[in-house]
C-alpha cells in the first residue's frame, strides 16, 4: 500500500533499464527499501539494475518485458502483481529515433510508433485493469514536452508522445472513480543515455531531477507535472506562438 | 443488507490521507454480516464504523467494506449487574445517552464519542482513565464474532476455550472477524459532571513530575502540551485532572447544575466546510493557538465543574474539524514508551518541537498496566500524541521518531497509524507472531483484510 505520506511499498518499472526508471527506484530506496519489479528485456543491463537495487536493500523481482509484444502485457502486469499490490507503476520505456531517418524511413517511423505509442497504450490498459482490481495505485507516465507542440526537428518522436500523453491523461480521468491515479510527467531535454551525443537543449535536466519530481508528484497527488517546473510556463507560451514565428525558433 | 454499490466508494480515515476505493454495503442485522462474510470477494471483507481511526484501518481497497452503523440496537441494560448488551454499531455517544438516566457510565471514553462499540473493541481504545481503568477490552465481558467459517462465536476473556481469540480480537483491528454484539461492564455515576483541577506546568520536567506524583489521586488525567516552544519552556503544559462529580460535589461547587445533574449537552459549533484552503494551519496560526491555550488556562491551580463535552470531547462540537488540515490531510502520531524511558521520551518531545512541523492538539498522559491482548497499544508508562499536517519532510521526522520509540522499547498506536513500515511495526509489537498465528487459525484464507493489514503485513 502507498502510505499517508505517499511512500509506496512496491514499485513496478516498465522499461526498467532506462536511466529515469533507475533514478526513480534509487530515489525511493534512498529513504526506505521497497520492493521493486523490473520489467525489461532480459540481459546484463537488467541484471546490473537488479543487483544495484538489491545492494540498497530492496527485494527485487525481474520480469521479461518487450514493449512491442502487446499480447503479453496483461500477463506481465499480473506477474508483477502476484507478489503484492502495485502501488506505483512507472511507464518509462521508449525510443528516440534519429529525427531525419524517422520521417524518411517507414520502418523507423513505425517502430517508434509501435514502442512509444502502441506499446504504451497496451501497457496502460493492462495497468488500468490491475488498479481497478486493487482499488488504489498510481501510474506514472513519462511523457515529454516534445508531445505538446510538434517541432520540425523532432516531430515523429513528438507525435508518439502526443498520443501517449493524451491516452494517459484520459486514463487518469477514467481511473479516478476506481481509486487509481495517473501522473503524467513531461520532462524537457533529459541528459541520459537516450540522448547521448545530442546537444543539450535549454532547461535540460538529469534523470535524478526527474526522479525527484516524480517522487514528490506522487506524494502530493499531482496529476501532471513538468520537469523542470518552469518548463510548464515555457511550453504554455510556445503553444501560442504563431506558426511562422515558431518555425524560426532555434528549437 | 443493502446490495453493495457496484461502482465502489472512496474511503479514507479521519486523517484523510490515503483514500482507496471499495464496495460498501450497509448491514442492519447479524445475518446480513454472516451472509456477507460467506460471499466475501477475493480482496476480502472488513467492518467499518464511524471512520474515526486516522489512517487506513477501516479501508479495504478493491474489496468489500461493511458499514456497521445501522447494526445499532441496545438490547439490554442491566442496572443491577451494571452490564449492557449492545450491537457493535452502537456509538459510544448513543450508549452514553442511554446510560446516564440510569446513573451509569461508559467505563472508557476516548477523545471522541463518535466511535462504535465494534471499533472500540477492534482498536482497544483508551481514555483519560487508563492509569486506573485500563483500556476498552478490560471492560468487555463477552462478544459475538462472525468468523471466516460462517459461524458466530461467543468469546469471553474468562473462558479458556475462547479467551485466546477474544484477546486477539481486542486490539485486533477487525482482522479476526466482525464483532456483532458486545456485553460491556459499565460504571455507576451520580451525575454527568466532573470535578476538574486545571493547572499549568512551566516545562516538560515539571509536567512529568506532577503526573507521576499526582495521577493516583485522579481517575481521569491528561495534559495538553505546547509542541512548538523550545528551550527552557519546552513541553510547557496544561494539566486537567478530575473525577466524576457526586451530587454533593454539585451542591458544593455548582448548585445551579443540580437540576440537570444527568444531562448531556453537546452544543454544535458548526461544521468546517469542504475545500478549506491549504496551509490554514501553519507555524504562525499553530503558535498563536498554542500561546492562547496556555494563556487562557489559570496560572494558579483551579478547581471547577465541567460537563462531559468540556472535559472529554471538546472537539466533538465542531463537525469535520479534520478539514482544517487542508487537502493533504493530517498524520496523527501517538506512541507509548515504558516507565524508565523518561530520557528517550523527553528527547522525542524535543525532536518534535524542534522539527519545524506544526502540531496544535498535543496530548500527553501516563498509562497504567497493559491487558493481555497481543496487539493492544497501551502499556505502563508514557504516551504522547501529536497531529501534524502532511507536508514535505514529515516522513523523515516520523521515521526518526520511530527509531527513538523503538529504541526506548515503545510502540505506536495502530488506530492512529497511517505510515509505519511493516518491519518497524513487527519490532514494536513483539507478540505480533502470536496474533498472526491466531488469525491464521481462525481465518486461514485471509477473508478479512484491510489496507492497514496489507501495508503492515498483519
Amino acid at each position: 500500500m502507498i502510505n499517508a505520506l505517499g511512500v509506496p511499498q512496491r514499485l513496478l518499472l516498465l522499461g526498467a533499464t532506462s536511466d529515469i526508471a533507475q533514478a526513480v527506484a534509487r530515489r525511493y530506496a534512498a529513504d526506505q527499501p521497497l520492493a521493486v519489479v523490473l520489467a525489461a528485456r532480459p540481459g546484463p543491463r537488467r541484471s546490473e539494475a537488479a543487483a544495484a537495487l538489491a545492494a540498497l536493500g530492496c527485494p527485487v523481482e525481474e520480469v521479461d518485458f518487450e514493449a512491442t509484444d502487446t499480447a503479453a502485457h496483461a500477463e506481465v502486469v499480473r506477474t508483477a502483481a502476484a507478489g503484492g499490490d502495485i502501488d506505483v507503476a512507472l511507464v518509462a520505456f521508449g525510443v528516440l529515433p534519429d529525427a531525419e531517418e524517422a520521417w524518411n524511413d517507414v520502418g523507423t517511423a513505425v517502430a517508434a510508433a509501435q514502442v512509444n505509442y502502441v506499446g504504451a497504450v497496451s501497457v496502460g490498459v493492462a495497468l488500468a485493469a490491475q488498479l481497478r482490481r486493487q482499488g488504489h495505485g498510481v501510474v506514472v507516465a513519462l511523457s515529454s514536452v516534445a508531445g505538446e507542440r510538434p517541432r520540425r526537428s523532432n516531430f515523429v518522436y513528438g507525435s508518439t508522445k502526443a498520443g501517449f500523453d493524451a491516452f494517459y491523461t484520459g486514463l487518469g480521468e477514467a481511473l479516478r472513480e476506481h481509486g487509481g491515479r495517473v501522473l503524467v510527467v513531461r520532462p524537457g531535454f533529459v541528459r541520459s543515455k537516450m540522448t547521448t551525443g545530442m546537444e543539450a537543449a535549454p532547461l535540460s535536466v538529469t534523470p535524478e531531477e526527474v526522479a525527484e519530481a516524480v517522487v514528490n508528484g506522487v506524494a502530493n497527488g499531482k496529476e501532471q507535472l513538468w520537469v523542470p517546473g518552469p518548463m510548464r510556463a515555457v511550453m504554455s507560451g510556445l503553444r501560442h506562438v504563431p506558426r511562422p514565428v515558431f518555425r524560426r525558433l532555434p528549437i | 443488507m443493502s446490495a453493495p454499490s457496484t461502482a465502489g466508494r472512496p474511503l479514507a480515515g479521519w486523517g484523510r490521507t490515503a483514500p482507496t476505493v471499495a464496495l460498501v454495503a450497509t448491514v442492519s442485522a447479524a445475518d446480513d454480516v454472516v451472509r456477507a462474510v460467506a460471499s466475501a470477494p477475493e480482496r476480502g471483507i472488513l467492518a467499518r464504523g464511524l471512520g474515526r481511526s486516522y489512517g487506513d484501518a477501516a479501508q479495504n481497497a478493491g474489496g468489500l467494506v461493511l458499514d456497521m452503523t445501522r447494526l445499532d440496537r441496545i438490547h439490554a441494560i442491566d442496572a443491577e449487574a451494571r452490564l449492557v448488551d449492545v450491537d457493535a454499531g452502537v456509538s459510544l455517544d448513543v450508549l452514553m445517552r442511554a446510560l446516564l438516566p440510569l446513573r451509569l457510565w461508559v467505563p472508557v471514553l476516548p477523545g471522541t464519542s463518535q466511535v462504535t462499540i465494534g471499533g472500540a473493541v477492534a482498536a482497544d481504545v483508551h481514555g483519560k482513565n487508563h492509569h486506573v481503568a485500563g483500556s476498552f477490552g478490560n471492560h468487555v465481558r463477552s462478544l459475538d464474532l462472525a468468523t471466516a467459517d460462517g459461524a458466530v462465536r461467543t468469546l469471553a476473556p474468562d473462558d479458556p476455550a475462547t479467551s485466546a481469540l477474544f484477546w486477539a480480537t481486542v486490539g485486533g483491528m477487525g482482522l479476526t472477524g466482525i464483532v456483532l454484539r458486545v456485553t460491556l461492564a459499565v460504571q455507576p455515576v451520580e451525575t454527568s459532571y466532573f470535578v476538574v483541577d486545571t493547572e499549568r506546568a512551566a516545562n516538560l520536567d515539571e509536567l512529568m513530575e506532577r503526573l507521576v506524583e499526582g495521577d493516583h489521586r485522579y481517575p481521569y488525567s491528561v495534559a495538553w502540551f505546547d509542541a512548538l516552544t523550545t528551550g527552557h519552556r519546552l513541553g510547557r503544559a496544561v494539566l486537567t485532572r478530575g473525577r466524576s462529580a457526586t451530587r454533593d460535589d454539585l451542591e458544593a461547587l455548582a448548585p445551579e447544575l443540580r437540576r440537570t445533574a444527568l444531562a448531556l449537552r453537546r452544543p454544535s459549533r458548526g461544521t468546517v466546510p469542504r475545500g478549506m484552503p491549504p496551509r490554514l494551519l501553519n507555524r504562525l496560526t499553530a503558535r498563536a493557538f498554542n500561546e492562547l491555550w496556555f494563556r487562557v488556562s489559570p496560572a494558579a491551580a483551579r478547581r471547577d465543574v465541567q460537563d462531559v463535552t468540556q472535559f472529554f470531547h471538546p472537539l466533538d462540537v465542531v463537525q469535520d474539524w479534520n478539514r482544517l488540515y487542508g487537502p493533504r490531510g493530517l498524520c496523527q502520531y501517538q506512541f507509548a514508551v515504558p516507565d524508565g524511558a523518561e530520557e528517550q521520551f523527553r528527547r522525542c518531545v524535543r525532536v518534535i518541537a524542534e522539527s519545524g512541523h506544526v502540531s496544535a492538539l498535543n496530548v500527553l498522559k501516563r498509562f497504567g498496566p497493559r491487558n493481555p491482548a497481543p496487539l493492544s497499544f497501551p502499556t505502563a508508562g508514557w504516551t504522547l500524541a501529536v497531529d501534524i499536517p502532511v507536508s514535505a519532510g514529515l516522513d523523515g521526522l516520523l521515521r526518526r521518531l520511530d527509531a527513538m520509540v523503538l529504541d526506548a522499547g515503545g510502540r505506536v498506536y495502530l488506530a492512529k497509524d497511517s505510515r509505519l513500515p511493516a518491519t518497524t511495526l513487527a519490532a514494536m509489537y513483539p507478540r505480533l507472531d502470536e496474533f498472526r498465528q491466531c488469525r491464521a487459525e481462525v481465518d486461514p484464507t485471509g477473508r478479512f483484510a484491510s489496507d492497514l493489514s496489507r501495508r503492515l503485513a498483519l
